[in-house]
């Protein structure tokens, strides 16, 4: 009971600290700090809207590597999924962040915080679809 | 973009990546767990999204229209449509059903590469490749951007 506690505050101190990653990008640089698009944005080579994305992706990975250092059990992944299933996972999020213009990061806290009326509709659709998903997944394999 | 605004991204990537550790969302089964309502339910997620939204809406809402600029470049570069199209809904079904899957999104599947275990190399590989093929064929789909 005390570890979920824990766990719960952990979460929203983690929260706290996302939210402070993107005010900075806003407030700095007047950019949202949506990933997928960040990522996809980084393909194409334009000057001087090249080196942010890369260098965000870079800072992406050195707290990365802090974290597995200072926190290695936050990387546990006991989903037991199957290599092919991560595959078939990754290509749907890559292709469906992209066509539906943002992701966790872009809809879910940066449009939601302003009230965007496409990032809330666009977040309510993938938790459902994730939900969806779940279930279902959970009812087939049971 | 200055050396100054690319400083600042490297910064606020590092510091995205250690709110995900802490949060517990690098973990695939915490995600999964969130999205599994109707057994087990685990809420993490949703304190995580509130955390986030606290922070950046008081800042859109309260300190942003303070200022007329960012502080290191000319302009805030905030979307502003709000048309619903179908590109919006089906695309973010397809996140939803591949998140729901793997239990990762870009932010988490990136950092999760530091882990140096197979899965979220996979994830991420499959993930860029999902973003190349919808470049590839979105002039070809008969949905509204």
């Amino acid at each position: 009971m005390i570890a979920m506690n824990n766990e719960l505050v952990n979460a929203l101190i983690g929260g706290v600290i996302i939210g402070l990653a993107t005010v900075i990008m806003m407030h700095f640089n007047g950019r949202i700090a949506g990933i997928s698009g960040i990522i996809n944005g980084a393909f194409k080579i334009v000057p001087g809207d090249w080196a942010w994305r890369i260098f965000f992706i870079f800072g992406l990975l050195t707290g990365g590597l802090l974290m597995k250092i200072a926190n290695p059990e936050s990387f546990n992944d006991k989903s037991g999924n199957s290599t092919l299933i991560i595959a078939v996972a990754g290509l749907l999020v890559g292709f469906g962040t992209i066509m539906g213009n943002g992701c966790t990061s872009g809809h879910g806290v940066c449009g939601i915080s302003r009230l965007s009326k496409r990032s809330i509709v666009a977040t309510i659709v993938f938790i459902s679809a994730g939900v969806f998903t779940v279930t279902l997944k959970q009812w087939l394999t049971r | 973009m200055k050396i100054k605004n690319i400083i600042v991204s490297y910064f606020v990537g590092l510091l995205f990546s250690v709110g995900l550790s802490i949060s517990g969302m690098l973990q695939p089964q915490k995600v999964i767990g969130f999205l599994n309502l109707f057994y087990n339910w685990d809420p993490s997620l949703i304190l995580v999204m509130i955390g986030a939204i606290a922070v950046h809406s008081s800042y859109y809402f309260f300190i942003k229209p303070k200022f007329s600029a960012p502080l290191f470049t000319d302009s805030f570069q905030v979307p502003n449509r709000s048309d619903i199209t179908s590109s919006l809904i089906i695309g973010a079904s397809i996140f939803g059903i591949g998140w729901g899957l793997g239990g990762y999104c870009p932010g988490p599947a990136l950092t999760s590469v530091a882990n140096f275990s197979l899965n979220p190399f996979i994830f991420l590989g499959a993930m860029l490749v999902g973003m190349a093929l919808y470049r590839k064929v979105q002039n070809r789909l008969p949905f509204t951007k």
